[in-house]
């Protein structure tokens, strides 16, 4: 964990709401793994208070890239951001997602639900490193809310579009066609971000298929690093189910150990 | 020496308590202190308090906990926690060897529970003051915290003196009509200090969904949104105690806390910076110092309580 505080935004590319911010970092780059966020400090004065969590879309050696949408103040502010502009970042931290590695020649289904795609790009980079075939199901309201298609797709990973409305691929929700799928060939394991009632779906399908599933979770954060308790979800673990901090002991959680309310 | 490099003397004597300087982090913005590790060395602080401890473990709130307000952090966290047992045998070992003062918060849903938590702690090392969370909603007064009546205040901060082996520093809540008066309640019982103060009692509507931001609905409201308000009380409480009174409340800055220590607070505590900048009460620090080296300011004690009003 890494204060790094002249992390310099390199370039930005926008999609209406959705930014996404290439960061010359170093110190970041080099120990992110695929599923960890950082927290970002949006003002120097005192408002916005609170640094964002953004999950790290991608990173290397020369640094991170973070993929989001413009979901209220802070990212607004973080949107205006130019390239050459200066950034406070705290990274990389949490648990990420687990790429076992006994996984040559097996499949991963990985899923992304609108802003949730974020970290995927990543994981699927890692995974196929690793040796293991992702097959990216990137699902969104609206063919604008799926724009980083073309991205996945040149990075020559299969790759299934969704869309609520029908403007794009599979009309509907990217867990039918999750279903619609896993039913033609079952992958080995599962990986998810995006809406809660999203991942709640894809949690019972996993299980009903016997796919190992992990889920990176998202939650408001006072701090990032444990301190203020802030962003708990239900999770079971060896003492019963607690809430749980999302930000030190997931963000990802084995599907299994996450109690999904409502 | 020159005057550039020469030393400045931080060191702070609160009487029953010696800081090697005069910043600690504060409870529930600083976890079990391990958290902050990875970004410095705790020996830096003056000290750090400890998350609140009840007896036993304890659940929380369900989410959301946190709601961001203009300058300002409303929480309802709950004062989830690990219970005085999980704490001194996994915690405690690993905080208690650092050359820094350890503090601990002191919680309980009655009078009964608090003397609990003091009596199993003090059987343990390594813990130089406990800290009493007397804002704690109390099961026996139908969920009123013993900070809201100097009767209460007095009645619990006596039953724990009279056990404890180590010093009590009472915590205050602001949402008090005089704080003062109950300052004045907790040295009069044998507080060795006063801390104050806790989060303002506060709350965030969501207009859409027309429903409050916050689970539990009400939360305590920290930042610097409510410095000027805890700086108020604390030069209030300061001149009515002669005990050493620690000042909170928003600071996020060197300048905040040399306010504080003007009004009269002789050490400060540092919370929600911790949350935005993990090295804040390290910087808060350097801030200190620098601000003293810049004016000739040879100790940090020769600052506390000289606010001129006259």
């Amino acid at each position: 964990m890494t204060i790094d505080r002249n992390a310099r935004i390199r370039e930005t590319h926008a999609w209406g709401d959705y930014h996404l911010l290439e960061i010359e970092s170093p110190a970041l780059g080099r120990k992110a793994r695929p599923g960890q966020f950082v927290m970002v400090k949006i003002a120097s004065g005192p408002v916005p208070l609170l640094r964002r969590p953004l999950s790290i879309h991608d990173a290397g050696q020369a640094g991170i890239e973070l993929f989001f949408k413009v979901a209220g103040q802070g990212t607004e502010l973080l949107a205006g951001k130019r390239p050459g502009d200066a950034l406070d970042i705290v990274g990389p931290l949490g648990r990420g997602f687990s790429v076992p590695e006994a996984m040559n020649g097996k499949r991963a289904f990985l899923v992304g639900g609108g802003r949730g795609i974020a970290p995927l790009y990543f994981l699927a980079r890692e995974l196929a490193a690793a040796g293991v075939r992702p097959t990216v199901f990137y699902g969104g309201r609206t063919v604008a809310d799926i724009p980083l298609r073309s991205r996945f797709e040149q990075a020559g990973w299969e790759l299934r579009c969704s869309t609520d409305d029908g403007s794009f691929g599979f009309p509907g929700l990217v867990t039918g066609l999750v279903e619609r799928d896993l039913g033609r060939a079952k992958p080995d394991l599962l990986y998810a971000c995006g809406p809660d009632p999203m991942m709640k779906a894809l949690a019972a399908t996993a299980r009903g298929s016997g796919v190992p599933a992990e889920f990176s979770l998202e939650s408001m954060m006072g701090c990032g690093i444990g301190a203020c308790w802030g962003c708990v979800h239900r999770v079971r673990g060896e003492s019963g189910e607690t809430w749980t901090k999302i930000c030190e002991d997931g963000p990802v959680f084995p599907g299994d150990r996450i109690v999904w309310t409502d | 020496m020159d005057g550039l490099t020469k030393m400045i003397d931080l060191t702070t004597d609160l009487g029953f308590l010696k800081l090697k300087n005069p910043v600690l982090a504060a409870s529930g913005t600083f976890g079990y202190g391990l958290e902050f590790e990875p970004y410095y060395d705790l020996a830096r602080l003056g000290g750090f308090v400890v998350k609140g401890l009840y007896f036993g473990p304890r659940e929380g709130n369900p989410p959301p906990r946190l709601v961001e307000t203009t300058g300002g952090l409303i929480n309802a966290i709950g004062l989830q926690g690990i219970g005085v047992e999980a704490f001194s045998e996994k915690i405690l070992p690993k905080i208690r060897v650092l050359d820094t003062a350890v503090i601990v918060n002191v919680c309980g849903a009655d009078d009964d529970e608090y003397v609990a938590v003091v009596e199993f702690l003090d059987g343990r090392e390594g813990i130089a003051a406990y800290e009493l969370n007397i804002s704690c909603p109390n099961v026996r007064t139908g969920g009123l915290c013993p900070a809201l009546s100097p009767r209460s205040t007095s009645r619990l901060v006596r039953r724990v003196k009279d056990v404890a082996k180590r010093p009590v520093i009472v915590k205050l809540s602001p949402n008090v009509t005089d704080i003062a008066e109950i300052a004045r309640a907790a040295e009069d019982a044998g507080a060795d200090g006063i801390a104050l103060v806790n989060t303002f009692l506060a709350m965030a509507v969501d207009v859409e969904t027309r429903r409050p931001k916050l689970a539990n609905v009400l939360g305590g409201l920290s930042g610097p949104a409510v410095k000027p308000i805890a700086l108020r009380m604390v030069y209030q409480t300061a001149s009515r105690v002669r005990v050493p009174v620690i000042g909170m409340g928003g600071i996020m800055t060197g300048t905040d806390a040399l306010e504080f220590l003007m009004a009269g607070a002789a050490a400060v505590e540092v919370g929600t910076a911790n949350f935005v900048d993990p090295d804040a009460a390290v910087r808060i620090i350097g801030e200190i110092e620098e601000w003293c080296r810049g004016r000739g300011v040879a100790r940090i004690r020769d600052i506390v309580g000289t606010l001129e009003t006259a």
